[in-house]
């Protein structure tokens, strides 16, 4: 298919797929646990999207995470900063599954308990998760990049009957469109940009309409430029979608200006605005000090 | 056949142009003439004749036939979706003893003995046929044995193995431990399928004598129509989302997890569907050469199976067929004119190709372009 | 007792005063009927006369011809008449030359039995211990009261408990149960398996009396029961034998799996290089030196450890360096470098298998029960192992170069900036692994056959214990192996050895769902891939 043919109506805030589009095609055998979800939703209803409490991760002595509790409420823009070594990207690994905790709480809404679930299980039930170094299929086209993040089925029955229609491509269309991609659609993902494929990924991340997004370090690699258009797009998918994002670009996480954490050794050493943190005793010396 | 994702077929790997239609379906229809020219020459032709073709001829490419569905079975697995199986060999074997059950039957009191049993089992002093000997006498039965048994021990090991996250390194090794194991057990004599003779002295099939020119010539036939059947499957299998869901695997399996998909349930398909694959093959292999024996599992043969899929090209439809054809009859040239030479040879393929070919000879002309400079 | 002896010989020879051997006993030893034969056997063994002892030793060395009906003991020029051991001459062309009389293997093994309790008799105490071992399995059961007799007077120890046994042994075919019982019953002090298994049937239906039965369960339960704990530590000697055998082959492996992650399948080649290291040097020390053949080995070590060295670096240099990161590509070309090790093996030393022989030191072995035997070869080679071991653990934790194995082990990346020359590196710790399973071949030479295919057995064995150890642990892998080793060993015997191997692999499957790391890896925060 080549880029010309991908329809483009021109409605960049269509973010939701058309009924039916995909869904329909839901595989019976496949993730039932995932189609219920979709079908009623997370349950938000003390308006809390996430809830850490106490994680503990320790690996061979080392305390990876200590204690660490943390609430991400819906909708919400949140920042994570912190030291290396300070446990961000195990937290996330905690969140998607990829590590047990050896003691703690993690929960997705009221009702889904994270620490017992799949990473497959987790990805289905809206937790999107965007890794440090980007990682896009490379041999994939940008356009087919998306077409598989895309919410459809997932067992390997239906996908090979699937068949492409043109709701897949409108929306495709649109997305690429809102990470300007477009005129990528069918070049190889390998052969991009580092920040083009930052874009890719987290571009995969909205056609999968994950409710909450990890994004970690989003826009190392990326020009001053792309930066900043990439605060615009994380600025537009707030309140839609709740974000979580790692950064270590204090000018990118000032100009998202939502409440920002700070993780050290493994816990929360503080948490308020920005301008905040960033005066607290605590946290120059962690950042500054020894 | 139903072909998804209309209007156009999307490259999933670097497998020649886009727009134009796949190489499969321009060489399908002369693939089918040759098919039937060969065994017509070789069954209407005086065997004076400069036209004919001989036993020989017929048996070799027959046998290479059966070991190209093997290659594309194994380019579905390693090529398009990462995995590196050094067990293949079993899935063959297996294929060929369910099927070579059957011949043993069709011998009936024909064999040495002129005995109702086999001849190992009265030999073994046996008195009636073990359980799983049952239905053995029925055609069917072997043919669908001969995909089932295959397909069943693949899920069993696969579900395992790929529930466990075994990948890499770690499963090839494993996949040649299965093998080896296998051929250790195939080689006693108490597991009831021949120990080190195996199965041989076939007479018939379906009643047919197995070595009239005629039965060779049908089971050529049959041997070159499941390589073109294999291909579409293939060709079906690795275009569809399906395909491209398992390349996804090869190429970033954490991120296929993080997208919903479970990994384990792709591998696990492909890796039934291409065992299944070497039991067809193994089965109408063993017709064709005369005898099965536990040596088709020994972890050398597997391994070999893979350096036809790296010298053809691997993640490319036609690159196992032409690897198969070429090592396979280098074999059989080095074999019978400098058999000191052959382990040399090979071995110095595996190097060469590995380091100086690793898209194999499908990817040389692109290889060759970019040496020029040329565009691609 | 002594009765029963007198009686036999009386009975069996009558004619035993006379000064030559009976005519029906020469006649049915030349004649056709198997049984007569044998009995004649049985008669000369227990007959007093001298002339038996003639005769059968003429018997044992096929010696024996007959001459118009008459039976001659022929030794060179000199023919003798076998019952009376006078000369007698044949002319050289006599019309009708002596035809030597045809002797089946199992006559000659009754007349070595039949000797054998003649030579009790003998003063020297070496002969009558060698007459009480050859009696010692499958007595004649006519032999049974001369050889209690014998085992009365016997003064040296060990033979008269052999005899005593013996005795037994041709009581319990015995026709009288009262016998058979009392056989049974001076059986049971015995601590041989192969006693046991002769006395098992008799618990069951092929002994008419139940009595008997008894008896012989009771003896049973007494040998098994002594049985058990030879078993069991002979099972365990044998298991850290073959476990010693993998660590040697898996020490390499482990070092170059760790550092750079690939799969060397021609890591067995190494170990055939070594092991034809041995034998090339016991060679040229047959040629050059023969008088230190006995410490050819020592030579041998080095010489292993450097060709073996010296080709895994020359292989890393050409090949396996260039496919850094791509594991399974490494796995096949390795796989065609073994295929050309092997030919070239076969073109250097041929395709069969070699000789190396043990040194005289290493042979024999130290009997700690009669179930319990340790030969020499395995415990030095057990011994070596740990040898190995200590050396490559000292190297990897004392020296700068284990240093830089072990931080390239962890993160190839970080040690790279911190200045470690990773690719140098690589060379090193390849050559090492390689020389190591030199090492290892060396030692395999002196209990496995030593052929250019020897190695390809070792490469799945050596990768699981790799595995289970998990990658980059010494610790681990000792302990994977004597494990694995001694596992294999106890499922063997209960299940055989096929079973056992299947049961192993799928152990390892299992465990890896388990503990992917091993037994003794790291857990350390997750690379993203």
């Amino acid at each position: 298919m080549s880029a010309s043919t991908v329809p483009r109506n021109g409605h960049p805030s269509s973010m939701h797929p058309a009924p039916g589009a995909s869904g329909s095609q839901q595989d019976a055998a496949g993730d039932a646990l995932g189609s219920r979800l979709r079908g009623s939703g997370v349950d938000t209803s003390h308006n809390v999207i996430l809830y850490l409490e106490e994680i503990c991760v320790s690996f061979d002595g080392f305390k990876a995470l200590n204690k660490l509790s943390l609430s991400i409420d819906v909708g919400e823009l949140r920042c994570i900063i912190g030291p290396n070594g300070a446990g961000k990207t195990t937290m996330m690994d905690v969140i998607t599954g990829k590590t047990r905790p050896d003691s703690g709480t993690a929960f997705f809404g009221q009702t889904f308990d994270l620490t017992r679930m799949s990473e497959p299980q987790i990805a289905a039930t809206g937790i999107g998760r965007k890794f440090q170094k980007p990682t896009v299929f490379e041999q994939h086209s940008v356009f087919e990049n998306l077409e598989l993040a895309m919410r459809g089925p997932r067992s390997p029955l239906a996908t090979l009957f699937s068949r492409r229609d043109r709701a897949t491509g409108d929306r495709i269309a649109t997305t690429l469109e809102r990470v300007r991609l477009s005129e990528q659609a069918d070049r190889l993902a390998g052969l991009l940009s580092h920040g083009q494929k930052q874009w890719l990924e987290i571009a995969m991340l909205l056609v999968q309409e994950q409710r909450l997004l990890l994004l970690d370090e989003p826009v190392a690699g990326m020009t001053d430029d792309e930066t900043e258009r990439t605060a615009e797009l994380f600025l537009s998918l707030a309140g839609e979608h709740s974000l979580v994002v790692v950064e270590h670009d204090m000018a990118f996480i000032a100009a998202l200006g939502g409440k920002v954490t700070v993780l050290h050794e493994g816990s929360v050493l503080a948490e308020g605005a920005l301008l905040d943190v960033q005066s607290d005793e605590r946290v120059i010396e962690v950042y500054l000090g020894r | 056949m139903s072909m998804p994702d209309s209007p156009s077929h999307r490259a999933v790997v670097s497998d020649g142009p886009v727009q134009s239609p796949h190489p499969l379906f321009r060489l399908t229809l002369p693939a089918l003439v040759v098919l039937f020219v060969i065994p017509a020459l070789h069954l209407l032709t005086p065997a004076d004749s400069a036209w004919h073709l001989s036993d020989f001829f017929l048996t070799l490419t027959g046998k290479i036939l059966c070991y190209a569905v093997v290659a594309v079975a194994m380019d579905l697995i390693w090529g398009f979706g990462g995995i590196l199986s050094l067990g293949h060999g079993l899935f063959f074997a297996l294929g060929g003893y369910s099927f070579g059950m059957y011949l043993m039957r069709q011998i009936g009191r024909d064999g040495s003995y002129h005995a109702e049993l086999p001849d190992f089992m009265v030999f073994l002093d046996w008195k009636e046929l073990p359980w799983f000997w049952q239905g053995s006498d029925h055609f069917l039965w072997a043919v669908l044995m001969a995909i089932l048994v295959p397909a069943v021990v693949a899920t069993v090991f696969g579900f395992f193995a790929f529930r466990s996250r075994i990948r890499g390194v770690y499963f090839s090794i494993i996949t040649q431990a299965l093998v080896y194991a296998s051929m250790l057990l195939f080689f006693r004599n108490e597991t009831g399928f021949g120990g080190n003779n195996g199965f041989t002295d076939f007479k018939r099939v379906l009643g047919y004598s197995i070595t009239s020119p005629a039965t060779r010539s049908v089971l050529f036939i049959l041997s070159g129509l499941l390589l073109i059947g294999a291909l579409y499957l293939a060709f079906w299998l690795t275009r569809s989302r399906f395909g491209r869901v398992l390349a996804a695997v090869r190429d970033a399996e954490s991120r296929v997890m993080f997208i919903g998909y479970r990994p384990q349930d792709y591998k696990l398909t492909a890796w039934v569907i291409s065992a299944a694959l070497c039991g067809l093959a193994g089965a109408l292999y063993v017709p064709q050469v005369g005898i099965i024996n536990p040596g088709e599992m020994s972890p050398a043969n597997s391994i070999e199976i893979a350096i036809w899929v790296a010298v053809g090209g691997r993640g490319t439809l036609l690159g196992p067929v032409l690897g198969a054809f070429l090592v396979n009859l280098g074999k059989t040239y080095f074999t019978s004119h400098f058999p000191e030479y052959w382990l040399f040879i090979l071995g110095a393929l595996f190097v060469a190709v590995t380091l100086y070919l690793p898209e194999g000879l499908m990817g040389l002309p692109a290889r060759l372009r970019a040496l020029r400079g040329l565009p691609a | 007792m002594i009765r029963t002896l007198l009686f036999a010989l009386c009975l069996l020879c009558p004619l035993g005063s006379m000064a030559a051997l009976p005519l029906p006993l020469l006649q049915a030893l030349t004649g056709d009927d198997a049984d007569a034969r044998t009995q004649a056997v049985i008669d000369l063994g227990l007959s007093v006369d001298p002339q038996a002892q003639v005769v059968l030793e003429a018997l044992r060395d096929d010696t024996l011809f007959t001459l118009k009906g008459r039976l001659l003991v022929v030794t060179g020029e000199q023919a003798a008449d076998a019952a009376t051991g006078a000369s007698v001459g044949v002319p050289a062309d006599a019309p009708e030359p002596p035809e030597q009389l045809t002797v089946n293997n199992l006559l000659r093994g009754e007349a070595a039995k039949a000797l054998a309790l003649r030579n009790l008799a003998s003063k020297d105490v070496d002969v009558r211990r060698s007459a009480a071992k050859e009696l010692a399995s499958e007595p004649p059961a006519a032999f049974a009261a001369s050889m209690a007799t014998a085992a009365a007077s016997e003064q040296d120890a060990d033979t008269a408990q052999l005899l005593k046994l013996a005795a037994a042994q041709a009581q319990l075919q015995s026709p009288e149960p009262g016998l058979r019982i009392a056989a049974l019953n001076s059986l049971a002090d015995s601590g041989e398996p192969a006693i046991a298994a002769m006395i098992k049937p008799l618990t069951g239906s092929v002994e008419p009396d139940v009595q008997v039965r008894d008896a012989a369960r009771r003896a049973l339960n007494a040998i098994q029961g002594r049985l058990f704990w030879g078993d069991l530590l002979d099972r365990l000697f044998t298991g850290l034998s073959l476990g010693s055998i993998l660590l040697l082959a898996a020490l390499g492996l482990a070092i170059t799996y760790g550092v750079m992650g690939v799969i060397n399948m021609a890591h067995g080649e190494f170990l055939m290089i070594g092991a034809y290291s041995a034998y090339f040097v016991q060679g040229v020390f047959q040629q050059h030196a023969p008088q230190l053949q006995a410490w050819y080995l020592a030579a041998a070590l080095p010489v292993g450890f450097l060709a073996a060295a010296l080709v895994g670096a020359v292989l890393e240099r050409l090949v396996i360096r260039h496919l850094y990161g791509r594991p399974l590509e490494t796995l096949l070309a390795s796989w065609g470098l073994s295929l050309i090790l092997i030919q070239a093996a076969r073109a250097l030393f041929g395709p069969q298998n070699v000789q190396v022989a043990n040194p005289g030191w290493m042979s024999g072995s130290l009997a700690i029960t009669p179930s319990l035997v340790l030969p020499w070869n395995r415990m030095l080679i057990i011994a070596f192992a740990v040898a190995v071991l200590a050396l490559t653990w000292a190297l990897m934790q004392r020296t700068r170069l284990g240093l830089y194995v072990r931080a390239v082990t962890q993160n190839r990346a970080m040690a790279s900036c911190v200045g470690v020359a990773t690719h140098r590196v690589d060379s090193l710790a390849f050559a090492l692994g390689a020389g190591i399973a030199g090492l290892g071949g060396v030692a395999l030479s002196q209990i496995a056959n030593v052929g250019p295919e020897m190695g390809q057995g070792y490469i799945v064995d050596s990768f699981m214990v790799v595995v289970l150890g998990g990658v980059g642990q010494l610790a681990g892998a000792v302990w994977a192996a004597l494990g694995l080793g001694v596992a294999a060993k106890f499922l063997e015997g209960w299940t055989g050895a096929v079973i056992a191997k299947i049961l192993v692999l799928g152990f390892v499957i299992v465990f890896i769902q388990k503990r992917p790391q091993g037994l003794f890896a790291q857990r350390g925060r997750n690379v993203d891939a």
